[in-house]
């Protein structure tokens, strides 16, 4: 039927002479049928819609065409070869991404096809994905405490900005207190959930001040902010710095006190030893859950949730996806479906609860799954050793001549060591450190100029004895 | 039409799997972590708790499952399972099903990807500094537009960043607070308004007229010195093409607003056409749809966002670039909107979608944009022979784009039987169900197939097929397809409690003080 084949592709139909491994139809005579069978006489008619003066008039300028898997597999691995991960070289970063262990099963699982390929179904055809997403709300609900968790967001810092705008709704006031430790990447998401000045539903920021001793909140600072006007406290725990906000009921009491909420970020895999933040008083929790189970993924492993009472006060303000266990028509048997889905964007669009879309969903299972080969027991076990491994980091660092760990206790698995003393910039201690082969702490001079030359750095479940030795050789070297 | 071909006879899965909060054992370990070395004990000399300020210790273990590895396992694969999946033919309208290539996924799993940090320094990563700026060279010549950023983490993030980015480009011009309207359509994807108002700007929405677009005139008379930006698709989920719609971009620009392209209908019109040709300012691509990355029932996503060269000082940051040797993130950018979300989006997404672009090539772009709209209207020519379904917008008489809009309002009329039955009933045929339409319905009973380049023609004829059998059905026996699914996972569920505070539960914990409570 290829009577007018071009030397490149076919006159007719486009086809160009093998078909390709992604589409069926581009096998030689299906086209053909299908034109035959509407009646028309060129692909290009089908395209009458777009007036000529809209058609791109030439052909696209792309680089060559890889057709051969093996030969991009080859071309993909030529490219990435050319970073150094965290794997080959000994890492110390945290700051919002964390390196902990990922369990097989949790890449097997986010892996299978059923999960990782499609979209939407039914209640019946999504009843697996559906209950997976429903074990993953009920694992965080326990970890946090709390009755009502939504389908999961992009990231803590969006999940921190929808709830200071679910926290501004409820009260119907306009300012959210934060302290200075925060992360300045989750601060500048939430800058732009709380809107311009020149808006008229701004949000103003106040920063707290930290206390410069502790790394805490400084509650005296917070009194002195709070008011009438605040719709929400958010603090995190641990903050930034690393810090455990030993002091957070306080908080959630002065902001009760004063008709706020209280919001609380937290770090999940730090619950098996950290205090549930529903306990000391969280109205709105809040946090990551990349540490669960999912890569760092070059920073693309973020994802955040949002958790609540099972309130309405709380519930009719969400702008996530909600999953609700119900019946079926048959007696005894449970099924998942959407709850108050009508309040979001996809039902009432401008005037739905800020807006929802594609989330992390796949790693939501994934979570699920993290959630539930620990147990209570492993997530005991991984925040007492998260938090003896950090701390014999910070005591061996310490011990380094002009070395400091400026918050020296009561911090999880991050912790401040400050250069000062040795006269070096850290940019010159990570160069020195890179040629071990070993990825120090993150500059914190940028954001906290106050805290002089200073790194964060990240101890985990993954370090040795032997990696948080090696860093303190290389840092010994690197100071002298 | 397709009466040769046969209908499987299917069931899915049926594990009856219990709610994993009810499984395992007390004492069962799914993962274990080696303790402290004796020497980090001694060299603290304490133990962990005490290492906790004593009001933040935890004092109640977390109710969570006790159950081995192999459990838990074994319960998500029964999930899995339990889950169609695209594993039959899922023609999804407006998502764009495509095959996502194993390839990629396997080489995006190594550590060179997965454990990466974005904070390392630029020299350790180069590899993906160079796929960002290869891709974003790629989304220019697609485009036409200047810059492209994949912070966003899904389509919708893409519109959101548009409209943190229109803030910016008017405080710029210190007309912000006067400019606080964006002008969208009602066929415009609902993600669109929502974020709009969620940056703080009013929303004008112009609704279709008689060649199934808004007109002109209507544009005319919404646009004021209040208009901040335009925000709309083209062509719309009904498989129409908006012929005006550089007027359109040309009045906006007049009256001082930007003009941003939601490009979710890509597949029709790639290679076709360029986004900054037809005058826009600024473009959203979304990389799990179009350009092959998987789905994952809803993200990891990445809208990629594109814009032309005088509004790139306003992306968000970091920006990749390219000094002729080396790749950076540039961060130091004083106008920029700031961040939509932390780092600098879904890398493996961005990979896979550059792995998927260089697998096609432009033949094979420009091929599956060919194949996306003749295989939607070889559909529409054999859907609209079933009875009781119809087209939207009838007198729009040209050969539709990649999407027909579709219409079972006829058959609800004559047998009850409307999209959501036979929703359920499709998976009984181990077909996924069609897709309806955003909110609102502007044609009662919508659906809205998109056959794209990746399913066969026997797969079309397969799934025309099934719905043909379901009209004769509905038709004949209304009751089955009624009370349908049933071949599934689960049988059809009850509705009511999803709504009603007393019984919803969105967790186990509420789950069981609500049956308990109900029971007292």
């Amino acid at each position: 039927m290829q009577s007018r084949t071009s030397k490149r592709a076919n006159a007719v139909t486009g086809t160009i002479p093998s078909a390709h491994p992604y589409m069926a139809n581009s096998v030689p005579g299906i086209k053909e049928q299908m034109l035959k069978a509407i009646g028309a006489r060129s692909i290009e008619d089908l395209f009458e819609q777009i007036p000529r003066d809209h058609r791109l008039r030439r052909p696209l300028d792309l680089p060559e065409a890889i057709r051969s898997e093996s030969a991009l597999r080859r071309h993909l691995l030529d490219t990435i070869r050319k970073n150094g991960s965290c794997e080959e070289n000994l890492s110390f970063l945290g700051g919002g991404c964390w390196q902990h262990y990922v369990p097989a099963i949790c890449d097997e699982i986010a892996q299978r096809s059923e999960f990782l390929t499609p979209v939407w179904g039914t209640p019946s055809s999504d009843h697996g994905r559906n209950q997976a997403w429903f074990e993953f709300s009920s694992q965080i609900g326990e970890l946090v405490g709390m009755d009502f968790v939504g389908l999961p967001v992009y990231s803590w810092g969006c999940a921190a900005g929808h709830a200071i705008r679910m926290a501004s709704r409820i009260t119907g006031r306009r300012e959210v207190l934060i302290p200075r430790s925060i992360d300045p990447e989750r601060l500048a998401v939430i800058r732009n959930y709380c809107e311009p000045s020149e808006m008229a539903s701004h949000i103003v920021i106040a920063l707290v001040d930290f206390d410069p001793r502790t790394g805490r909140i400084d509650l005296a600072d917070l009194k002195s902010k709070i008011s009438l006007r605040t719709a929400a406290v958010s603090i995190d725990s641990p903050n930034y710095l690393g810090i455990i906000e030993s002091e957070a009921a306080d908080v959630a009491a002065i902001a009760r006190k004063n008709g706020a909420e209280t919001i609380i970020g937290v770090d999940p895999i730090s619950l098996g030893v950290l205090a549930a933040p529903a306990d000391y008083g969280a109205d709105i929790v809040v946090g990551t859950t990349q540490p669960l189970g999912i890569h760092m993924n070059c920073g693309g492993g973020a994802g955040g949730f949002i958790a609540t009472r099972d309130d309405e006060k709380y519930a009719r303000e969400y702008p996530t996806l909600l999953i609700s266990i119900t019946d079926t028509v048959k007696s005894g048997e449970y099924g998942f479906g959407l709850s108050l889905a009508h309040q979001t964007s996809y039902g009432l669009r401008e005037k739905g609860k800020d807006w929802t879309g594609n989330s992390v969903y796949l790693w939501a299972i994934a979570n699920a799954v993290y959630m539930a080969l620990m147990g209570p027991e492993g997530f005991r076990e991984i925040g007492e050793a998260i938090i003896q491994r950090s701390h014999y980091a910070a005591a061996l660092l310490a011990r380094i001549p002009g070395m400091r760990v400026l918050f020296p206790s009561g911090f999880f698995k991050e912790f401040v060591v400050n250069f000062d003393g040795t006269g070096k910039p850290v940019s010159a201690i990570n160069a020195a450190l890179r040629a071990q082969k070993i990825f120090g702490g993150g500059t914190l001079s940028k954001h906290f100029p106050a805290l002089g030359e200073s790194a964060l750095y990240c101890v985990t479940e993954i370090h040795t004895k032997d990696d948080v030795e090696r860093l303190a050789d290389a840092l010994r070297r690197a100071v002298r | 039409m397709a009466d040769d071909t046969k209908l499987r006879r299917y069931h899915a899965a049926v594990w009856d799997e219990p709610i994993i909060m009810t499984m395992g054992h007390p004492g069962r370990r799914g993962l274990v972590f080696a303790e402290a070395e004796p020497e980090i004990k001694r060299t603290l000399g304490t133990d962990a708790q005490s290492l906790i300020p004593a009001a933040m210790r935890r004092k109640t273990p977390p109710a969570l499952p006790e159950m081995s590895e192999h459990e838990v396992l074994r319960h998500y694969l029964h999930l899995s399972q339990e889950t169609l999946g695209m594993l039959g033919i899922n023609l999804f309208g407006t998502c764009t099903m495509k095959y996502n290539p194993r390839v990629n996924e396997a080489v995006t799993m190594r550590p060179e990807v997965a454990e990466l940090h974005p904070h390392q320094d630029e020299d350790t990563l180069q590899g993906v500094l160079e796929i960002i700026h290869r891709f974003d060279l790629i989304l220019r010549e697609l485009s036409g537009m200047d810059q492209f950023v994949f912070q966003a983490a899904g389509g919708a993030d893409a519109a959101y960043t548009h409209a943190c980015l229109t803030r910016a480009y008017h405080a710029a011009k210190g007309e912000l607070a006067q400019r606080n309207e964006i002008i969208t359509t009602i066929q415009t994807h609902p993600c669109n308004p929502a974020t709009a108002a969620t940056a703080g700007f009013n929303v004008v929405t112009l609704m279709l007229e008689e060649n199934g677009y808004p007109s002109l005139d209507a544009l005319k008379a919404a646009v004021s010195t209040r208009t901040a930006a335009l925000m709309i698709n083209n062509p719309d989920d009904m498989g129409i093409y908006n012929p005006e719609i550089k007027e359109w971009v040309r009045i906006v620009h007049e009256a001082g607003g930007l003009c941003f392209y939601d490009h979710a209908n890509f597949n029709g019109v790639m290679g076709k056409l360029r986004a900054r040709e037809l005058g826009f300012d600024a473009c959203m691509f979304m990389l799990h749809k179009t350009f092959g990355a998987p789905k994952g029932g809803g993200g990891p996503a990445v809208g990629a966002y594109g814009c032309s060269a005088a509004l790139a000082k306003f992306l968000p940051s970091p920006v990749v670039t390219f000094d002729g040797s080396l790749y950076h993130l540039d961060d130091d950018r004083p106008q920029s909107l700031g961040k939509v979300r932390e780092f600098w989006g879904n890398v493996p997404q961005v990979i896979k979608a550059y792995a998927w672009a260089r697998a096609m090539g432009a033949d094979g772009i420009n091929e599956a944009s060919d194949i996306s709209v003749l295989a939607n209207n070889y559909m529409e020519k054999k859907l609209l022979a079933i009875r009781g379904v119809s087209k939207s917008n009838p007198q729009v008489k040209k050969w539709r784009m990649e999407m027909t809009r579709y219409s079972l309002g006829t058959m609800k009329e004559e047998t009850g039987i409307g999209v959501l039955d036979v929703q359920n009933r499709m998976v009984d045929f181990g077909v996924d169900a069609f897709w309806l339409s955003h909110e609102p319905w502007i044609v009662p009973e919508p659906f809205t197939p998109e056959a794209g380049e990746l399913w066969s023609k026997e797969d079309i004829d397969y799934w025309i097929a099934v719905l043909e059998r379901i009209s004769q059905e509905a038709y004949a026996n209304p009751e089955i397809v009624r009370t349908a699914p049933h071949n599934q996972a689960i049988h059809k569920l009850k509705t009511d409690a999803l709504e009603d505070p007393r019984r919803w539960a969105m967790t186990w914990r509420a789950f069981k003080k609500k049956t308990a409570k109900a029971r007292r």
